[in-house]
């Protein structure tokens, strides 16, 4: 059970989304602009596997099910590869300037000052702009932000990872604004 | 040096925020709503659990910048100072040190938040939506102080520069500058 008084029937960040409209609209917005705008050289797919790795890192379960039902309706693969991707996703068949990007973000997990300026060289090398390395870092930040409201409340969050397969393609095609926290 | 250009004349965050204006928009309403906005927390409250927070991560830049907002905002030095040190002893309210403790947990891991500091809490008197600003907040600089840092940002030495800062803080809360922040450009050098 929550920690305070949410909207029972909403799992995850959908609780504390409702609970405070006021946060729930730039938050939605930050989401909104990182993870979808068009206006980036990274995928929506890479961005949402970001996300997912971050979230699967601080080990939220909703977090982590949510945007990984996401990335696989943009990467067209299944749960396994986003599972594999989460594992060992060095060994996984990805670009390699996304490989760089992913070990940035697992860096910027642990604390800021974990990132090296040879990752940051190693990104670099492998063709990633200084806009996709400003991303990545503040995509990872602000999932260590997401996850940390998603658990620090006590939400719940489905068991069923098959539910937030079935969500993905809805939430890829409404976006992070405008959405019904009650659908 | 920053892994990425920046300009020169703003260091830490405001760097940041003027290189991606898009993301910047929502950051910063959020922080406006969070620590500006309609509270039962006082403004020098929420500036305390941004120095807590930013103090464990040890994001330096941050926590000089939010230690000097709080004490502008309480008029005094001892309480940010305190804080820090130890929140248990801390000349805070009760229900201050709770939610200090809660933002503590927040900043290890959403998972570290017990039901025993929430109950602590709300023994002493703060409200849901208190307990829920609370984490926010520390969530929110939980991204802030690995934005900073992860970017390899520069953090002023100067002490001026943050007394100056934490006024602005004060003055002008978290939105963007209706001018810009080219007026800065004068008050280098910054490192």
């Amino acid at each position: 059970m929550a920690y305070i008084d949410l909207p029972k029937e909403l799992p995850g960040i959908r609780g504390p989304m409702a609970f405070r409209p006021e946060t729930a609209k730039p938050l939605n917005e930050l989401a909104e602009v990182l993870l979808r705008d068009d206006n980036n050289t990274l995928t929506r797919g890479e961005r949402e596997l970001i996300a997912t790795y971050v979230s699967s890192l601080n080990d939220c379960f909703f977090c982590q099910n949510a945007h990984g039902g996401i990335a696989q309706h943009y990467l067209q693969c299944d749960m396994q590869f986003i599972d594999a991707i989460k594992k060992d996703y060095t060994a996984m068949p990805i670009s390699d300037k996304l490989k760089s990007l992913l070990s940035i973000a697992a860096s910027v997990q642990k604390g800021g000052k974990y990132v090296t300026a040879e990752q940051i060289e190693n990104a670099k090398t492998e063709g990633a702009t200084d806009k996709e390395i400003h991303d990545t870092v503040l995509i990872a930040a602000a999932f260590c932000m997401f996850n940390r409201y998603v658990d620090g409340l006590g939400t719940w969050a489905p068991q069923d990872r098959e539910i937030y397969v079935q969500r993905g393609p809805r939430r890829a095609e409404e976006g992070y604004i405008d959405f019904d926290l009650y659908k | 040096m920053p892994y990425i250009p920046l300009e020169d004349h703003l260091p830490g965050i405001t760097g940041l925020l003027e290189y991606s204006k898009e993301t910047a928009a929502p950051i910063r309403e959020l922080t406006q709503v969070l620590l500006r906005g309609p509270s039962t927390l006082t403004e020098g409250e929420r500036e305390l659990i941004a120095t807590v927070v930013s103090h464990r991560n040890q994001c330096k830049f941050c926590v000089t910048a939010h230690t000097a907002a709080a004490d502008v905002l309480l008029g005094e030095h001892e309480t940010s100072a305190k804080v820090k040190e130890d929140i248990s002893t801390a000349p805070v309210s009760d229900k201050m040190k709770a939610l200090l403790t809660i933002a503590a947990q927040v900043q290890q891991s959403g998972k570290a938040v017990t039901t025993e500091s929430i109950q602590k809490a709300k023994d002493v008197g703060a409200t849901d939506i208190e307990i829920h600003d609370t984490v926010l907040i520390a969530a929110l600089f939980c991204l802030y102080n690995r934005y900073v840092d992860g970017l390899a940002t520069v953090t002023p030495s100067q002490p001026e520069f943050y007394q100056g800062l934490g006024q602005r803080l004060k003055d002008h809360g978290y939105n963007r500058l209706p001018q810009g922040y080219d007026h800065l450009k004068k008050n280098n050098p910054v490192h």
